[in-house]
């Protein structure tokens, strides 16, 4: 029991907390939803996580952007290289160069703690696409995007296009021979677009290529259209979940109308501070230990120079990759034509895209189901949709591995031709493979309730022609799960209580002895 | 899970039924009636709760080491290695002791809530906002007339703000076509020497600018010696080259890959083969630089050559339709 001295200091904290909370009610009227607020609970499934390490990269990327920003010089001007003081980079010196790249080199070697915010900038990046493709999948396989969650379903895939573009034209800022090379590319794809194509380029380059004008309005679309965006966008994405309350996996207890986790006071407020800790750590410790983007290694641009091993950042190979493998095929005819890039570069993704946004009402129509849902479905009981979710990761990663087809080719010693015919292959057999492949293992594993990763829990329960129940292969001795004998029957709103329970066949015939 | 399709239409239509409950019904209360989430995991364990104090304490303290060795770090030359290892390692060491202190100390973990609302209004409220919105919309009806006539002002208004779009570059005008080589324009290095046919051995390949602009983007072009190698060349190309001993000698070509714009820069001499390496678009130098594996859809434009009363390599005109031209990846009106 607490001593009559711990019970005073409680009171007197109490009494602060009074002050506080109530100088805000009286302004505000605001202690019921504070309350709610500090009572939120959120579920706790580790798969949950993956968003919010895309938001704190999010934050890590503006904090350390502001920084880059105060020493970046938007400007196209040819200057050479001569630093006046400070730190030379001996090879480059004499060499002509824009005055975005020399900032860029100055950042990186005269700036103390330059480099680091680079690099923590460019990591942060990949790893902030990298969550969002994974936050992306999870939503696909788990369901998460069904009725009542559609709009944040089109709302996270203009972020995701949103968030590309951000990491593309930071990519293309320094003005390096490789991200010159990237905008040459992108400049020809978007020159490639029917009717407009060059009254395109030729506003945004403001010319013809590479002209003066685009690295400083790259810096404008860069620093403030695109950021402006992703927060509004973001701002929305949040509050509709805070609004809809998180989905959950179907488990004891749970039910369409309930939610179990943790609190947000302080349970969820602690570890999502202590997760955004985390994630600031291994983005610093991969800027300290692991280079990325040496600019100065690459050297300045010129329209008359390229490199081999010319990659985009990853989270755009597979566009990169679909240019590679498109065969050489143009459409010609009446003066006119459409040129090679705008059909794996523009067409294809905006085809995928769509079918992307649309997905919500295919799936209804597909499985009839037009009804709401909080709990999500398991991956393995909806064959088909995690079927065609196996397909395009499959997709994404035949083309994405197509981007690095020299450098696949020069590690394996195998002929560049060989690795395009093979991987052109790939990316039509492999989705197909990838779909059928899926469809039986989900079908499979949903008939036998067998967890890949996990011991099954509970097993199969037969009832017996005259009204007995026995249980077969229930393997699982640690600590009690009840298993009801009424497992199909229990609830009006937990129509999926019995995935988490074993499977309940009525169908089956009491197995013999011998099985 | 699909209990709801084949019901009736109501004014909730195909879902009369949200999450399996009628909205006008009150949310169900299914939450466990003894929950306590005031407990914590080392609540009854004293000793448990020491060490867990002591482990967040040895994670904070990691974090002031990092801080103290972000400074040291700093004014030592700011070595990225180690600023990258202090910056970790303080994110890290504060990051962790705040995730064990929310396991191990505090309360509220595995607390069960009602959801506590339908996400969808009553159908009194869905009157009631219909009925707003036509406190509007019928005395608009009643006014066909301007509601058209709003329609077309703001089509004609629409186009009239586009206009400073207009601005952000010129029209895509003829020089898409043209590049800065033309009759008698010397081909000159990156540093403005031109250049003679004997500057370039057998074999050779030299990337050269016109002389007049050596940063056109469209212009630059490779010369290559390509000696006594037969070049397929098609009767309007017949004296573009320039013959070295009788033989083919020394032709070019446009550097400018006709796939996406990159610089088709890498010659293989055994083959013959020109590469472009952003999407490996191989030209065969031996037939006119057509393409023969990648997406190139083109092959590379051709640039007729002469030689000068001083001996310097100039080109005849520019590039041309009947070079292959002009220059560079496809567009609309390229023709």
């Amino acid at each position: 029991m607490s001593t009559t001295e711990e019970r005073m200091s409680a009171q007197k904290r109490m009494r602060l907390a009074r002050s506080g909370t109530d100088t805000v009610d009286e302004r505000l009227g605001s202690s019921k939803f504070l309350t709610s607020v500090l009572d939120k609970i959120f579920p706790d499934h580790w798969s949950f996580m993956v968003g919010e390490i895309a938001m704190d990269s999010l934050i890590v990327l503006i904090i350390t952007g502001i920084y880059l920003a105060l020493f970046y010089v938007p400007s196209s001007k040819e200057v050479v290289y001569a630093p006046t003081s400070g730190h030379v980079y001996i090879p480059l010196v004499g060499q002509r160069m824009s005055e975005a790249y020399q900032s860029v080199i100055n950042i990186s070697f005269n700036v103390r703690f330059g480099l680091i915010m680079r690099q923590a900038h460019h990591w942060a990046a990949l790893i902030f696409l990298a969550a969002v493709f994974f936050h992306m999948a999870r939503i696909f396989f788990t369901g998460a995007f069904r009725k009542p969650r559609e709009m944040n379903w089109i709302i996270g895939l203009l972020l995701w296009q949103i968030v590309a573009l951000e990491g593309f034209t930071g990519y293309s800022l320094p003005d390096d021979l490789l991200s010159g090379t990237g905008l040459r590319v992108i400049y020809s794809i978007v020159e490639s677009i029917p009717f407009v194509g060059t009254w395109l380029v030729y506003a945004l380059w403001g010319g013809r290529f590479p002209g003066t004008s685009l690295i400083p309005r790259l810096f404008v679309v860069h620093e403030f259209l695109f950021p402006l965006l992703i927060i509004g966008l973001l701002t929305a994405h949040l509050m509709i979940l805070w609004h809809q309350k998180h989905t959950d996996f179907p488990g004891p207890g749970k039910t369409e109308t309930n939610i179990r986790g943790s609190r947000i006071w302080p349970q969820y407020a602690l570890k999502a501070g202590g997760l955004m800790m985390l994630v600031a750590a291994v983005i610093f410790l991969l800027a300290g230990f692991v280079q990325i983007n040496p600019v100065w290694i690459y050297g300045p641009y010129h329209p008359y120079t390229i490199s081999a091993g010319a990659q985009p950042d990853w989270y755009l190979g597979w566009q990169d990759g679909a240019v590679r493998l498109w065969p050489h095929f143009e459409f010609r005819s009446f003066g006119h034509e459409i040129a090679n890039p705008f059909f794996p570069g523009l067409l294809m993704p905006g085809i995928l895209l769509n079918i992307m946004f649309a997905w919500p009402w295919i799936d209804k129509k597909i499985y009839k189901d037009y009804g709401p849902h909080n709990l999500l479905d398991r991956p393995r009981d909806k064959p088909f949709r995690t079927g065609v979710g196996v397909a395009a990761v499959v997709f994404f990663v035949v083309l994405t591995m197509a981007s690095g087809s020299d450098i696949l080719a020069n590690n394996l010693h195998v002929s560049y031709e060989a690795i395009i015919v093979i991987l052109d292959y790939l990316a039509v057999l492999g989705p197909l493979a990838g779909f059928v492949i899926a469809y039986k293992a989900c079908q499979r594993l949903s008939q036998t309730d067998f967890h890949p990763i996990q011991r099954p829990v509970g097993g199969v329960i037969y009832r017996t022609p005259d009204g007995g129940y026995h249980t077969v292969g229930d393997v699982h001795h640690g600590p009690s799960h009840d298993v009801p004998a009424d497992a199909g029957a229990n609830g009006g709103h937990n129509g999926t209580a019995s995935h988490a329970e074993g499977h309940v066949d009525e169908t089956v015939p009491a197995p013999t002895a011998g099985d | 899970m699909t209990d709801t399709v084949d019901t009736p239409p109501t004014p909730f239509g195909r879902n009369p039924r949200h999450f399996g409950i009628d909205p006008s019904d009150a949310w169900p209360d299914d939450v466990p009636k003894d929950q306590d989430d005031t407990h914590w995991r080392y609540e009854g364990d004293p000793k448990g709760a020491r060490k867990a104090e002591r482990r967040i304490a040895a994670a904070w303290t990691v974090t002031m080491l990092a801080s103290v060795g972000l400074a040291v770090v700093y004014v030592d030359g700011a070595n990225n290695v180690l600023a990258g290892l202090c910056w970790g390692l303080a994110f890290g060491g504060l990051g962790i002791g705040m995730l064990l202190w929310a396991r191990d100390l505090m309360p509220g973990h595995d607390v069960i809530a009602s959801r506590g609302h339908h996400n969808v209004s009553s159908e009194a409220d869905r009157v009631a906002v219909a009925e707003s919105l036509g406190r509007g919309l019928d005395p608009m009806a009643r006014r066909p007339f301007l509601f058209k006539m709003l329609g077309a002002v703001g089509g004609v208004f629409g186009i009239a703000i586009a206009f400073p779009i207009a601005s952000l570059g010129p029209r895509p005008q003829r020089n898409l076509f043209k590049t800065a080589w033309g009759k008698g324009v010397r081909a000159v290095t990156l540093d403005g020497k031109p250049v003679r046919p004997s500057d370039l051995p057998y074999n050779g390949i030299l990337t050269v600018f016109p002389e007049t602009n050596v940063h056109d983007a469209l212009a630059p072009t490779l010369l290559l010696n390509l000696g006594n190698l037969t070049n397929e060349t098609p009767p309007e190309r017949v004296g573009w080259n320039i013959p070295i001993d009788g033989k083919t000698g020394i032709i070019a070509v446009s550097k400018i890959c006709t796939h996406a714009g990159c610089p088709a820069s890498l010659y293989n001499v055994v083959t013959h083969q020109l590469v472009c390496p952003c999407h490996y678009s191989t030209f065969d130098v031996l037939q006119i630089c057509k393409p023969i594996f990648g997406p190139a859809p083109r092959g590379l434009p051709q640039l007729p050559l002469a030689v000068d009363a001083e001996g310097y390599i100039v080109a005849q005109a520019d590039y041309s339709s009947a070079g292959g031209g002009p220059v560079g990846p496809g567009f609309w009106n390229r023709g």
